[in-house]
Parts: structure tokens; C-alpha cells; sequence
């Protein structure tokens, strides 16, 4: 075999055509130049982006503390913020986007500038990249970065495992990201159903880069499931009874059980179309026995669950801010767990409502019709809750606030049109259109991502010691309410007209006003990201103004506020004994706040571990060469993966030991620094007075 | 920032008004600078233009709204709805769309008032009462869980009797007798076969007004969903099986049908018309579609090939209006479900290259 022979092997399916300028460059037409200039933009950027990546960390030779600070870093506080650094990015992408989808649509009448195949991948790598490696990080990132803290621990309880979670999904990231460069990627949504994603009527490498990345991050959030589970079952404080967890614990802890039983039935599903496209089986083909209803209902008993994954934390996080920013108890507290539990529970058994429209009997739609409205229950109990919260509170409009209060308005009119849904007859009428497009985009962004962002602005100064700069962070958060509305308000209209989803085109005059209305929205939200942006720069070179090192700057009511910001490697000198709920809240209100421990002991901790980056990148190469055909990575991968895993079982000296001394030495010198620190109240809380010392709100003199 | 400069990139606020724009020129000629950052006076200004702009921005919306919604009235273009409809299962649609919205208004609107006046009113330092250890209350949980729970119920009364009267596969109620269509779909177009007339159209499904429309659907291809939104109801169309779809309008008329489950490039080119003509009309039609020459085996495999109904009507060189078939192979749906169950994919479909 010749040298070119052995390379062109080696590179299985993978040819010049999948760069994205290649059909503009070999058949140039208006269409093909457009289109290519557009994919090669994007891929232009992605790799421009590592490039100065790179650059920049090789010329402030910030390799090493990469790799030793963050990368083998086993707290779950470093894995945290890079969960949501990771979310961050692939946002940026997707709303990108989703702004030449807008765009395309706002021009679209009868034709535009996108073409049909160019905008299908747009819609899958949207849809992909918003769930699984925006949203699923995000969440997954602030659960890790925040619960242990909350119930008073020390890590989570499998610290190594979490971070192998965070590099199988951040594999996934790079594998959607390299669908950039070496296209296409699948045009089935991110759905995938079969028999258009079957080889048949996909034959390119499309649904195989969707496969293996959605494969790689539902195993990673499998294991974040366990992780966290264990965790809250396993690592509380002493004397914090479940009752006593703060309610975002809660939520936390049903989102991990939901990991943990929905992702198996997405894993089998794309696993069985694994095997449909790679062996030639006939699971869900119109041949050989095969039936794609089948899928329909795998896909879909995942698909329920995991959108209660993605609200459920940032109901958690509603609650913490909620009851935080009033200065109060959050009201019902027993009523909003013993709704999350219910939500978790029914969550699982209403998905027949993805596809009343399938030809089931009128009973079985029916029965998952009312199951679908009575999830309304719980959640119309917790929207009420958080109002009365806010009610004899005293509410500060901080921007998680802001987030929260558009939240509440936002979330019921979404959840209206999730019951409208609710109804098979209806839906009848309205499945597959734009309809239904907006209601979920009206629960996932003013639901899970104003929780995010909320989250971000809440617990930024706890994980970095300074506060982010508010003006900014207003501008974004009143942009993305507003962008949100108008992005998204007019698809109700488009959907009740009739028009279909992942429509690149089309022929009705009346659609036009309500296209360019969505287009300013797209407008809005792209700059209220810029907002997001400009926020992080500002605060960062203006950090020190703003810095909160005796770490409450929002007079907190639980643990994680008791301790430094940014918080220490060990989070807690000494575990702190829980009596109540709201602990921290307690304890400032009897004075016991900030007192010197008694005893100091030794700390354990974690050494770092390679294990996660080289399962990580294996994880990559493994699924690439299942992509492109080239087995020999593929089988290298595997393998790499197989053998880090099986050689960490021999590891012998995994952990460290923290001296109780060094621990006294830092503990006691920021009690020190407390104990020197003024007090404010609330209304001086966004000015350089606020240090993180709170003057509890329940004791703060008001005329 | 000078006079010409566009509004719409001037700083603090977005978007500034031209009335805004003036006053913030008007500041910088008179103090003969900007004030400092973080300054009083620029925080001010700021929050000020920032106001004026929310209210600008809020009168400029009402009028882009006002004058698209006078497009839509004036424009004359009607827009086809099961809000608007035009035979029995829609109507019935449209009128629990209503019941179901004014029952989740008695949910949503508390919500929608109450949150503005709650945050206005326990502002801090807005001097209201404050109970920062209130947290339960037995007469609120009763009416908070009670409340939606009653709401739900309603709807789910009316949810099962929606939902069991609008049953695709239930024939509708009528004393007229149902003309049986069958529907096929392909990769982007719409056969519609009369099995009783032993007739075939294209992307035309002509039927009699004011008698039912039943219709037997499957795919030759993916999974696709037939839908014409002023009539009503949607089903799956899949591929070597069959779903049911029953249908009717009031009064004749053309109406538009899409396919609503996405099925690749030509996806948004595969609309249809349903056309609801009077007796007499559709007869007239069934004759002259008898005329028209068999669908025989090229036809099936012209309709095979992937593309429009246009590029149907050149590969079979018909007018691409009216493509019209005068004549079936006996039991052709049927055959047409087995073969997609059990046809290794043929060369065609399997696109070349990568």
C-alpha cells in the first residue's frame, strides 16, 4: 500500500468536501458563496478563537497553572466554574445561530439567503448545543459549584468521577465545535428521529456527529446524577436533616435522580441508531422490521425528564434569591419540596405528549393530557410561594431579582400555553408549528436561563471574592426580558397562523410583520450577551473596588455565605453543626456568627488527577474516528479511556492532608480581617462599602 | 457623538430617542463636557436618559405594532387559522382554545398583576410591614394548592371530552355519506389517491363541501404530518403503516395544507391545496381527472424521485398546476405500505458522495 493510500485510510470518510468552503470553492454560485462564506465565517471564528487561546496563555506562560489550578483540579468549585465557562461559550455559539436563523426567517418570504440544508444544521446544532452543552453545564455548574457549600461539605462525594463528568461533556462541546470545520453536521433537530436520521435518507456524517455527542455528555450527566445524589444523601453537616437543606438542595437533589433514570433511555435510543447507521440493524428503519415510533417513545421518556432537569435548579436557585433579596424566610418552605419531589415524579409520566399527534387512541391522549396538566399543580403552588415571599419582605432589585421577577411574569404565560399544549385536541392544531416553539423557548429562557444568569450574578462574588459591576448587569437583564418578548411573543402568533417549525421558508405575506418584530428581539438578546460581556471586563479590571473578602454580600441565609470569598480550597475550617433552617441567618441574628472554633483538625483532600483531561480527549478521539470512520482512532480512544480508568484503580497516594495548623493560621486571620470589617445594611449594598459584612436585614433599623 | 451620528448607537441607554438625543447634545454643549464617570450628575443623566428612553422605546413599539396590526386588517390577505375556521373540528378546536385560555387567565392574570404591585410595594426602605419570619400559613397552603387543583380539574372535564369528540381516527357526525381519500406522502410532495373514483391527484385534494373527508395516510418515505390549519387537526403520516384523519368544511372554499414534520431540503416547498367544492363542481372534477392518463409505473417512479410537485410535472411533463391521474393500480396504498416496509432503499435515494 502506498503512503497515500495508508493516509487516505486513515482518514476514513473524512475528504476535502468537508471543509466548509469547498462547495463555494468548487461549484461557486450565489447560493453556495453565501452559504459558504456564512459556514466558513463561523468555522473561521471557532478556530481563530482557540488560535488566540492559545497565543495568549503560551505568552503569559499560563500552561502550568492551567493544568495544575484547573484541569487535574478535583474541587468542585474550580469544576463548577468551568461547567459554566464551558456553558458561556457554547452559548455565544448557539445564539449566534439562532440570530442567523432570525434573520433568515425576517427575509424569508418566499426565498432569502440561507439555504435549506445550511439552516437545518442551523436548527440541530441550536437545538443540540442549548440543551446538552449550554443549559446541562450551566445547571450542572452551579449545582456543583453551590450544594456542597450549602449543606456544609466538604466536596462532593466522588470527586474524581466529577470531574471525568465535566470532561465527557465538555468532549461532546469540542466534537459539536468541530462540526465546524469538517461538516456537516446532522439536519434531524435535536431530536434525531428516525427514518430521516437512518442512513437511508442521511447517509453523510450528519446524525453521527449528533449520536456521539449527545452519547458523550448523557453519559457525563449520568454520572453528575450519582455524584450529586450521593452527596446529599451522604455528606450533609451534622445536625442538617433533610428539612433543614436549603430548598435549591432540594431541587439539586431531584435533578440528580432525574439524571440518573432519564439519560439510560436517550443513551439506548442514539445507541440503537448507532447500530441502525454503523451495522445495519433495523431497530427504528421502515425495513426489516423496524418501527421509528419506537424511537419516538425512547427519545421522548428522556426528553420529559431531562426538561425537568433543566428547570427544576433554577426554581432552586428562584428560592435561594427570592427569600435572599427580601431579607425573609421563603414561605413554604415544606410545600415548594414536597412540589419539586411531585414535579420530579410526574415528570415521568407524561411523554406522550411530544406526540399526541402519532395516531394513538383518543384515551391514551387523553390520560397523558390530564398527567401533563397536573405537573401544573405543583408548579402553580411554587410560583405562588415565591409571591409570598416577596410579600412583607423587603424586596431589593438586585439584578438576580431583576431575573426573578421577570421570571414569574414570563414562566406563567409560558406555562398558560404548556396547558393549551396540554390538551391532545389542541394540540391538534398547534404541534410542530411555531406555537409550540415559542412555549418551550418561553419556559427554558425566562425559566432555566434568567435562573442561570441569576445564579451567575448571585454566586459570582462567593467564587471570586468581587462583586460584578450592576449597571451592566441591568442593562442585560432588562435586554434579555425585553428581547425575550419580542423574539418570541410573535411566534405565538405564527404558530396560531399556522406556520411550521424548522421552516426555512415561506409563501404567506401575513408572517412578515411578525418575523421582523422576532428579528429585533434576536437583536436585543445578541446585545444584551454583549451586556453579559461587557459586565465580566468591567468588573474584572475594576475588581478592586468591589472586592467582598468577608464573603455575604447579600446577607445570605445559608452556609455558603459564612465562609471567605473567593471560598478556600476546604470550603469549612472546621464542619459547622446545623440546628435550624437558614443557619447562617441564625446564627448572625444570635450573635453567633464568626466565632472562633474551638478545635482545629486536619483536613483530607483530593490530590489532583489527570484522569479527567485524558478521558476527556480520549472520549474525543474515540467518538471523532466513529464519526469519520477512522477506526483506528476510534479503537485508540476507547482504549486510552479503558486504560487511564483501569490504571487509576493502582493509584495508591490520592489524597493530601491539609495540617490543622495551616488551617488555624488562615482561618484565624480572616476572622481577624471579620472581625475588623464594618457592617452595612442593605441599601448600601452595591457600593464600596460592602465588604461581605451584613447587618442581617431583620435587624436593620428602617423608619 | 456628534449631531449626525444615529441614534440607535448612542450611549448610555439603547435605544435613545431623538428627543433624548437632543437633551444629551444640548448637556454637552452647555457644560462643554461630560460629566465624570461614576458621578453624580452622569449617574443622573444616565438614569434620566435611561427613563426617557424606556418611554420613547415603549411609544415607538406601540406604533411599529399599530401599524403592522393595520397591515394585517387592511392588507386584505387572509390569514388561515383554526382560529378562523372553516369546518366542524377546527370550530370545535377554536372554541376550547377560548375556554381553555379564559381558565388559565384566572391563573395567570393574579400573577401578571400581583408581581409589579408586590415588588413596588415591599421595596426596602419603602416603609410597609415586615415579617421576615413568615413562612407558612394553613388558609394560603389550602388556597394555593386548592386553587390550581380546582382549575385543572375543569380542564380536564373539558380535556376528555375534547379530546375523545376530536379523535382523527372518529368519523364526524353527519348524515352524508364520507368520500375516502388516501394520502401518500413523499419526499416533498402529496399523493392523493381516490380509490372509489379511481382517480389520483398531486398536491390537490379536491373534495365535496359539507360531506365528511376521511382520510387513510401513510408515507413512502420518513415521517411526515398532514395538516391544513383551517379545517382542522393534524396525524403523522409513517412509513409501512397507516394512520386516519377525519375531516370536513363548511362551505367550499381553497385552503392551504403543509407538512408540519420536517423531512429535509424541500420540506418548506411541501404545501398543498385542499380545495371543498360544491357536489356538483366535484364531480365535474372527478370526471375531468378520469381523462387524464394512468399512474402507472414511470409516474410511481417520477414520484419517487426526490423533488416538488413542479419537478414532478416536468419529469412527467404535465401542467404543473393540475397534475392529475385518470386511472390506479388496484389496491396501489396498500402496495405502496408494503414496499416501504420492505424495499431495501433503492440507488436513487441514497444521495451521491459523502
Amino acid at each position: 500500500m502506498t503512503l497515500a493510500g495508508l493516509l487516505d485510510a486513515a482518514l476514513g470518510r473524512l475528504d476535502w468536501n468537508a471543509l466548509p468552503f469547498w462547495e463555494m470553492v468548487t461549484h461557486p454560485n450565489a447560493s453556495s458563496i453565501i452559504n459558504g462564506l456564512i459556514a466558513s465565517g463561523a468555522a473561521g471564528i471557532m478556530v481563530l478563537g482557540t488560535l488566540v487561546t492559545i497565543w495568549a496563555l503560551t505568552r503569559h506562560r499560563l500552561w502550568g497553572m492551567l493544568w495544575r489550578d484547573w484541569l487535574t483540579s478535583l474541587d468542585h468549585k474550580k469544576i463548577g466554574i468551568m461547567y459554566v465557562m464551558l456553558a458561556f461559550v457554547m452559548l455565544a455559539r448557539a445564539l449566534a445561530e439562532a440570530s442567523v436563523m432570525r434573520t433568515q426567517q425576517a427575509v424569508g418570504l418566499g426565498g432569502g439567503f440561507l439555504s435549506p440544508e445550511h439552516f437545518g444544521q442551523l436548527f440541530s446544532t441550536h437545538g443540540t448545543i442549548m440543551i446538552f452543552f449550554m443549559a446541562m453545564p450551566f445547571l450542572t455548574g452551579v449545582i456543583n459549584f453551590v450544594m456542597p457549600l450549602q449543606i456544609g461539605a466538604r466536596d462532593v462525594a466522588f470527586p474524581l468521577l466529577n470531574s471525568v463528568s465535566l470532561a465527557l461533556t465538555a468532549a461532546g462541546a469540542a466534537l459539536v465545535m468541530a462540526s465546524l470545520l469538517f461538516t456537516p453536521f446532522s439536519t434531524g433537530g435535536w431530536s434525531g428521529y428516525p427514518p430521516f436520521t437512518e442512513t437511508g435518507y442521511s447517509p453523510d456524517v450528519g446524525p453521527d456527529y449528533w449520536i456521539w455527542a449527545v452519547t458523550l455528555s448523557s453519559l457525563g450527566t449520568t454520572l453528575a446524577g450519582m455524584n450529586f445524589a450521593v452527596t446529599i444523601y451522604k455528606k450533609r453537616a451534622p445536625g442538617m436533616t433533610m428539612f433543614r437543606m436549603p430548598l435549591f438542595c432540594w431541587t439539586a437533589l431531584c435533578v440528580s435522580i432525574l439524571m440518573i433514570f432519564a439519560m439510560p433511555p436517550l443513551t439506548l435510543a442514539t445507541s440503537m441508531l448507532a447500530l441502525d447507521r454503523y451495522l445495519g440493524f433495523h431497530f427504528f428503519t421502515n425495513t426489516g422490521g423496524g418501527d421509528p415510533m419506537l424511537y419516538a417513545n425512547m427519545f421522548w421518556l428522556f426528553g420529559h425528564p431531562e426538561v425537568y432537569i433543566l428547570i427544576l435548579p433554577a426554581f432552586g436557585v428562584y428560592s435561594e434569591v427570592i427569600s435572599t433579596l427580601s431579607g425573609k424566610k421563603l414561605y413554604g418552605y415544606t410545600s415548594l419540596a414536597l412540589a419539586t419531589i411531585c414535579i420530579a415524579v410526574l415528570s415521568f409520566t407524561v411523554w406522550v405528549h411530544h406526540f399526541f399527534t402519532m395516531g394513538q387512541s383518543a384515551s391514551l391522549n387523553a390520560v397523558f393530557g390530564i398527567a401533563t396538566m397536573l405537573i401544573g399543580i405543583p408548579t402553580g403552588v411554587k410560583v405562588y410561594d415565591w409571591m409570598l415571599t416577596l410579600y412583607r419582605g423587603r424586596v431589593r432589585l438586585g439584578v438576580p431579582m431583576i431575573y426573578a421577577a421577570g421570571f414569574l411574569m414570563l414562566f406563567v404565560i409560558g406555562g398558560a400555553t404548556g396547558i393549551v399544549l396540554a390538551n391532545p385536541s389542541l394540540d391538534y392544531v398547534t404541534h410542530n408549528t411555531l406555537f409550540l416553539v415559542a412555549h418551550f423557548h418561553n419556559m427554558l429562557i425566562p425559566g432555566l436561563l434568567f435562573g442561570m444568569l441569576a445564579a451567575y450574578a448571585f454566586w459570582f462574588p462567593k467564587a471570586f471574592g468581587f462583586r460584578l459591576e450592576e449597571k451592566w448587569g441591568r442593562r442585560a437583564a432588562v435586554s434579555w426580558i425585553a428581547g425575550f418578548i419580542l423574539a418570541f411573543f410573535p411566534l405565538y402568533g405564527l404558530g396560531l397562523l399556522g406556520m411550521p417549525r424548522r421552516t426555512v421558508a415561506f409563501f404567506e405575506p401575513a408572517y412578515l410583520p411578525f418575523t421582523l418584530i422576532a428579528l429585533v428581539g434576536a437583536g436585543l438578546v445578541l446585545f444584551a450577551f454583549g451586556c453579559l460581556v461587557a459586565q465580566l471586563v468591567v468588573s474584572i479590571r475594576e475588581r478592586d473596588d468591589r472586592r467582598v473578602p468577608v464573603g455575604d454580600p447579600w446577607d445570605g441565609r445559608s452556609l455558603e455565605w459564612s465562609i471567605p470569598a473567593p471560598a478556600p480550597e476546604w470550603n469549612f475550617a472546621v464542619l459547622p453543626q446545623v440546628e435550624t433552617r437558614d443557619p447562617f441567618t441564625e446564627a448572625k441574628e444570635q450573635g453567633r456568627a464568626y466565632r472562633s472554633p474551638e478545635d482545629y483538625e486536619d483536613i483530607e483532600m483530593p490530590r489532583n488527577s489527570a484522569i479527567g483531561p485524558i478521558v476527556g480527549v480520549a472520549g474525543f478521539a474515540c467518538a471523532f474516528g466513529l464519526v469519520w470512520y477512522m477506526w483506528w482512532l476510534a479503537i485508540s480512544g476507547a482504549l486510552l479511556s479503558l486504560g487511564a480508568m483501569l490504571a487509576r484503580g493502582f493509584a495508591r497516594d490520592t489524597v493530601r492532608i491539609i495540617p490543622a495548623a495551616e488551617v488555624r493560621e488562615a482561618h484565624e486571620s480572616w476572622l481577624a480581617m471579620v472581625r475588623a470589617t464594618p457592617r452595612i445594611p442593605r441599601h448600601e449594598e452595591n457600593t464600596p462599602a460592602n465588604l461581605g459584612h451584613a447587618i442581617p436585614a431583620s435587624q436593620e433599623e428602617q423608619s | 457623538m456628534g449631531t449626525g451620528f444615529s441614534p440607535l448607537f448612542s450611549a448610555p441607554c439603547f435605544p435613545l430617542s431623538h428627543a433624548g438625543m437632543r437633551r444629551y447634545q444640548l448637556h454637552l454643549k452647555g457644560s462643554g463636557d461630560r460629566p465624570k464617570a461614576g458621578s453624580k450628575e452622569r449617574c443622573e443623566l444616565e438614569a434620566a436618559h435611561c427613563v426617557s428612553s424606556a418611554v420613547q422605546y415603549a411609544k415607538w413599539l406601540c406604533q411599529w405594532l399599530s401599524v403592522t396590526a393595520a397591515f394585517l386588517l387592511l392588507s386584505g390577505c387572509r390569514v388561515e387559522s383554526f382560529l378562523d375556521p372553516q369546518g366542524p373540528v377546527a370550530a370545535q378546536q377554536r372554541t376550547h382554545f377560548w375556554q381553555v385560555t379564559a381558565l388559565m387567565a384566572l391563573v395567570v392574570l393574579p400573577v401578571l398583576t400581583l408581581t409589579p404591585w408586590l415588588l413596588w410595594r415591599y421595596r426596602d426602605r419603602g416603609g410597609a410591614d415586615y415579617e421576615p419570619r413568615w413562612g407558612f400559613s394553613r388558609g394560603w397552603e389550602i388556597a394555593l394548592w386548592g386553587g390550581p387543583a380546582l382549575v385543572v380539574a375543569a380542564l380536564a372535564v373539558l380535556l376528555w371530552v375534547n379530546t375523545t369528540r376530536l379523535d382523527p381516527y372518529a368519523p364526524l357526525a353527519s348524515d352524508a355519506n364520507s368520500l375516502r381519500v388516501q394520502a401518500v406522502g413523499y419526499d416533498w410532495k402529496w399523493l392523493f389517491l381516490y380509490p372509489d373514483l379511481g382517480i389520483a391527484s398531486v398536491d390537490l385534494l379536491a373534495f365535496p363541501a359539507r360531506r365528511p373527508l376521511e382520510i387513510e395516510l401513510t408515507s413512502a418515505t420518513v415521517m411526515q404530518s398532514f395538516f391544513v390549519p383551517a379545517l382542522g387537526s393534524q396525524v403523522y403520516a409513517m412509513g409501512g403503516m397507516s394512520t386516519w384523519l377525519h375531516l370536513g368544511a363548511d362551505a367550499p372554499g381553497r385552503f392551504r395544507g403543509e407538512n408540519s414534520q420536517y423531512n429535509g431540503e424541500g420540506f418548506h416547498m411541501q404545501k398543498f391545496e385542499a380545495v371543498a367544492m360544491d357536489e356538483a363542481a366535484f364531480e365535474g372534477w372527478a370526471r375531468n381527472a378520469a381523462t387524464a392518463s394512468a399512474l402507472d409505473t414511470a409516474a410511481l417512479d417520477a414520484l419517487e424521485q426526490k423533488g416538488v410537485a413542479s419537478d414532478l410535472a416536468y419529469a412527467l411533463d404535465r401542467p404543473s398546476d393540475e397534475i392529475l391521474f385518470g386511472g390506479l393500480p388496484d389496491d396501489l396504498f396498500a402496495q405502496v405500505m408494503a414496499e416501504t416496509a420492505k424495499a431495501p432503499m433503492a440507488p436513487h435515494d441514497m444521495a451521491a458522495g459523502r
